[in-house]
């Protein structure tokens, strides 16, 4: 299997939001976190385009890099997850994310940042497939019950589609054919491309 | 002089503290349990159509949702 991968159709998105109350549904995320969020660029204009963000899951992702603990790790999937018990709060992470994944809860004394939380793509964190301790730090593990992330499979207009890169790739390159136009894949060069940040030479994945 | 040789001494066993200091190994979790591996739950909460354990089958289960999930041109002849 290739590498999973999101990838938001600007030219479907239609800025319900449904994605960000599905992720916050399915994991129970606390209030001040939002994984997902659906982001307009010339919101009120005519052309005006919405993408839904979350964090991509990137190649070579620059929190994993910058992380003074080692929170961080890949799975063979290409899913980037973290160890909470490990985090720290420094929040390095957030200021070196492309795409304002990592979020902190603050709910702590005196605005502590707390444990970073972000989109696991369904797929928990280190502990137990499916335990309860999973589900309380991380949120549900849907890949380990054979299913999707929930915020792509729900959407409505089937804007925001995740799965194995390769087939997801498929599925927008032929949108791309039949409508004629909008192949722009918002978030790719950087996450995954060769324009990725600080690394000039990257290699596609 | 003798207190000034006491005294570099004292300086230089701090000076060299550092090279005594324990290497930190310690980098939290790196493996996780592969999603294919499945869970404990059972139907309704597991997807029908693999099997645990079944790294093929759970390629396939995920593919298939894929492409009959989010392609609507699959849907539409």
């Amino acid at each position: 299997m290739a590498r999973m991968k999101f990838i938001c159709d600007s030219e479907r998105c239609i800025e319900c939001n449904g994605c960000v109350t599905a992720c916050k549904n399915e994991h129970e995320v606390p209030w001040g976190v939002n994984r997902r969020r659906v982001v307009t660029l010339n919101d009120g204009v005519p052309g005006e385009k919405s993408v839904s963000v979350a964090c991509m899951h990137c190649s070579d992702a620059p929190c994993m890099a910058v992380c003074p603990t080692n929170t961080f790790y890949r799975t063979e999937e290409g899913v980037v997850l973290h160890d909470k018990d490990t985090c720290i709060g420094c929040g390095y992470c957030s200021y070196a994310c492309p795409f304002g994944a990592p979020q902190f809860p603050a709910q702590g004394t005196f605005g502590v940042r707390g444990k970073m939380d972000k989109c696991t793509f369904c797929a928990g964190g280190p502990e137990a497939n499916g335990s309860q301790a999973e589900f309380e730090k991380y949120g549900r593990n849907r890949l380990a019950e054979g299913k999707l992330p929930a915020c792509a499979e729900m959407c409505s207009t089937k804007a925001l589609l995740a799965g194995d890169g390769d087939v997801v790739a498929d599925i927008f390159r032929n949108r791309v054919v039949k409508r004629g136009r909008g192949a722009e894949v918002w978030g790719w060069g950087t996450a995954y491309g060769s324009k990725q940040a600080g690394q000039p030479g990257g290699q596609k994945s | 002089m003798r207190t000034a040789i006491v005294l570099i001494a004292a300086m230089l066993s701090f000076v060299v503290a550092g090279c005594a200091e324990r290497e930190q190994t310690a980098s939290g979790i790196k493996s996780d349990a592969a999603p294919f591996s499945g869970t404990s739950k059972q139907p309704p909460f597991m997807a029908a159509g693999w099997k645990q354990g079944d790294r093929n089958s759970w390629e396939q289960e995920l593919k298939t949702r894929t492409v009959q999930g989010q392609n609507d041109y699959v849907k539409v002849p």
